[in-house]
């Protein structure tokens, strides 16, 4: 049984959501196999642009019986540039779906998804997969300003959303780990994801209070299947790769200094 | 249909296509995009004698059509590879040739001794050209003497095909390759990777953890076919092209300045079917050149 597969995706739709944010939503040629929440694609886009090996991005959302992936995107560099540049017809090649994805089952009860920026994106599908299972969840988002808070309405359609902004244009002001509803508590687990020293906070705290944690990494990455050992993080069990033992990590393998 | 098999020394490969180590892993990881008995071989990860971590992150930095990289050749060590990795590739329709490497000739006599012992491993390649090391790798690779030393060492210890893998970063790579045959290699394999950097303007930094590293892929194709027509014309064991190979045309270019077989390395990364459709295609060629073996056109280069 195949765990990853190569299609051709046809691209259906792209929205701007801000200046530096966007939604494209896209269409597998051929059978996608099972895609857990927090996996990722790796998106071969025209070399033209400047892109020579592909670029993996977070499974935003996936609908398995019209084989439809979204992808929200944060443009930074020459890769994700290339995906704002998308139109509706334009065909992309992906190798999909990749990596460990977040596991549900290690850590049950009621819990809280906190993103930072574009870390929101693997947490549509985290959502909608806990909410399928009629499970007990809150997010938690963190952003510079309102600008940078994406697709509110559909993740509130999900579960009730906190904001934490350091400019304090929406929610409470300052960062995740300042946020009133971690001083409430009532959590039983941590899924994370954004940059690195927000998710080292937040891995913080939740060690500090003996919750189990999950974070989802972000490394350059050459090949994505756990072939090239470019993508390595460095962990109890030595260095591993991000692309084939991640992106998701327990806090608990990883060696940061928190 | 023109005859797609290619011998390098006494190992008969179905098509002239490897996959290059460090770009393959041991082929299992490549399962799910393609049928890897399809090819002539795989050349897995190289091995040491005991376990490395490699090099720190970040060990990737991506560059006008390529890549530089500075794994440092992280593995789990000859025995793990015998006892774990082995049981699992073994029944593989295809030949597993082992990447060899070492910081000392006995630990290269080691590792390639026990090697000997596996029935399916039919052969292995010898890495005296990684630029990711402190100690070893490269170093033996880019003088004549030391090259032949090792090779000379390993050959007394290691009885089935032997393959040597070359750097680039040397002045005169035929010079190197006469050496090493002359230490009994039965074949050549190159190039390596080149020996870069890269730089991050904005921080004032370099992009790697170890400041240089190895670059690969379409941008260093030029300069490994320039080596391989000078080694091919300077040795008679076979040639083994590799460097920047991305579309049958591109392997029919190598075996044209004398290769007898091509590897596939960075672009396994682009598509990770890449490897097969190579050797699909390079039987297209031979046929739509009336041409009926893969010999025909080795070092057929119209000069």
């Amino acid at each position: 049984m195949k765990k990853s597969t190569q299609t051709d995706l046809i691209v259906r739709s792209s929205e701007r959501l801000s200046d530096s944010a966007v939604l494209v939503s896209m269409q597998a040629c051929d059978p996608v196999p099972d895609v857990r929440p927090g996996q990722f694609l790796q998106l071969l886009l025209p070399s033209c642009k400047g892109a020579y090996l592909r670029r993996p991005y977070s499974i935003h959302d996936f609908d398995s019986e019209t084989g439809t992936v979204s992808l929200l995107v944060q443009m930074v560099g020459t890769g994700s540039r290339a995906v704002a540049e998308l139109k509706a017809g334009d065909v992309v090649n992906a190798l999909m779906p990749l990596g460990n994805g977040f596991d549900l089952e290690s850590q049950p009860g009621n819990s809280l998804l906190v993103a930072g920026g574009v870390g929101m994106a693997p947490m549509y599908l985290l959502g909608k997969e806990l909410k399928a299972m009629n499970r007990n969840f809150t997010f938690l988002f963190g952003a510079r300003g309102e600008k940078q808070l994406l697709r509110l309405e559909a993740f509130r359609s999900l579960a009730p959303v906190a904001i934490s902004t350091q400019d304090g244009s929406v929610g409470e002001t300052g960062l995740v780990t300042d946020n009133s509803i971690l001083a409430k508590g009532g959590f039983d687990s941590i899924f994370c994801c954004g940059p690195t020293p927000m998710m080292k906070a937040v891995a913080k705290y939740a060690s500090q209070n003996n919750l189990p944690c999950q974070v989802s990494l972000e490394h350059h990455m050459a090949c994505g299947m756990g072939a090239c050992l470019c993508c390595v993080e460095d962990t109890v069990e030595g260095h591993v790769c991000v692309c084939k033992e991640g992106p998701v990590f327990d806090i608990k393998k990883l060696k940061w200094q928190i | 249909m023109a005859d797609l098999k290619t011998k390098i020394g006494s190992l008969e490969l179905k098509n002239p296509v490897l996959t290059a180590s460090g770009t393959f892993g041991y082929g299992l990881e490549y399962q799910d995009y393609m049928d890897i008995s399809k090819l002539g071989g795989i050349i897995v990860k190289g091995t040491t004698l005991a376990p490395r971590q490699g090099n720190p992150y970040p060990r990737m930095a991506e560059v006008h059509m390529g890549m530089l990289n500075a794994v440092g050749l992280q593995n789990k060590g000859v025995d793990y590879f015998v006892n774990n990795i082995y049981p699992k590739i073994k029944d593989i329709d295809t030949n597993m040739i082992v990447n060899v490497s070492g910081s000392s000739i006995p630990d290269y006599v080691e590792t390639a001794a026990r090697i000997d012992g596996l029935d399916r491993i039919p052969a292995i390649e010898l890495n005296i050209s990684c630029p990711n090391v402190k100690q070893g790798g490269m170093a033996f690779g880019v003088n004549p003497a030391s090259a032949a030393q090792v090779v000379d060492a390993v050959r007394k210890a290691y009885s089935k095909t032997l393959i040597v893998k070359l750097s680039p970063n040397v002045t005169d790579i035929a010079e190197i390759a006469r050496a090493v045959e002359g230490a009994g290699a039965d074949s050549v394999s190159l190039i390596n990777t080149m020996l870069g950097m890269a730089i991050n303007a904005e921080t004032r930094r370099p992009v790697l953890s170890t400041v240089t590293g190895g670059m690969s892929g379409p941008a260093v194709k030029p300069v490994a076919l320039r080596m391989v027509w000078q080694t091919a014309k300077a040795v008679k064991i076979p040639v083994i092209g590799l460097g920047g190979i991305q579309c049958a045309t591109d392997a029919i270019e190598f075996l044209l300045a004398g290769a007898s077989a091509v590897e596939i390395g960075t672009a396994n990364f682009v598509d990770p079917a890449i490897s097969e459709k190579v050797a699909v295609g390079i039987g297209e060629w031979l046929d739509r050149h009336g041409c009926k073996s893969v010999a025909e056109i080795v070092g057929a280069l119209e000069c």
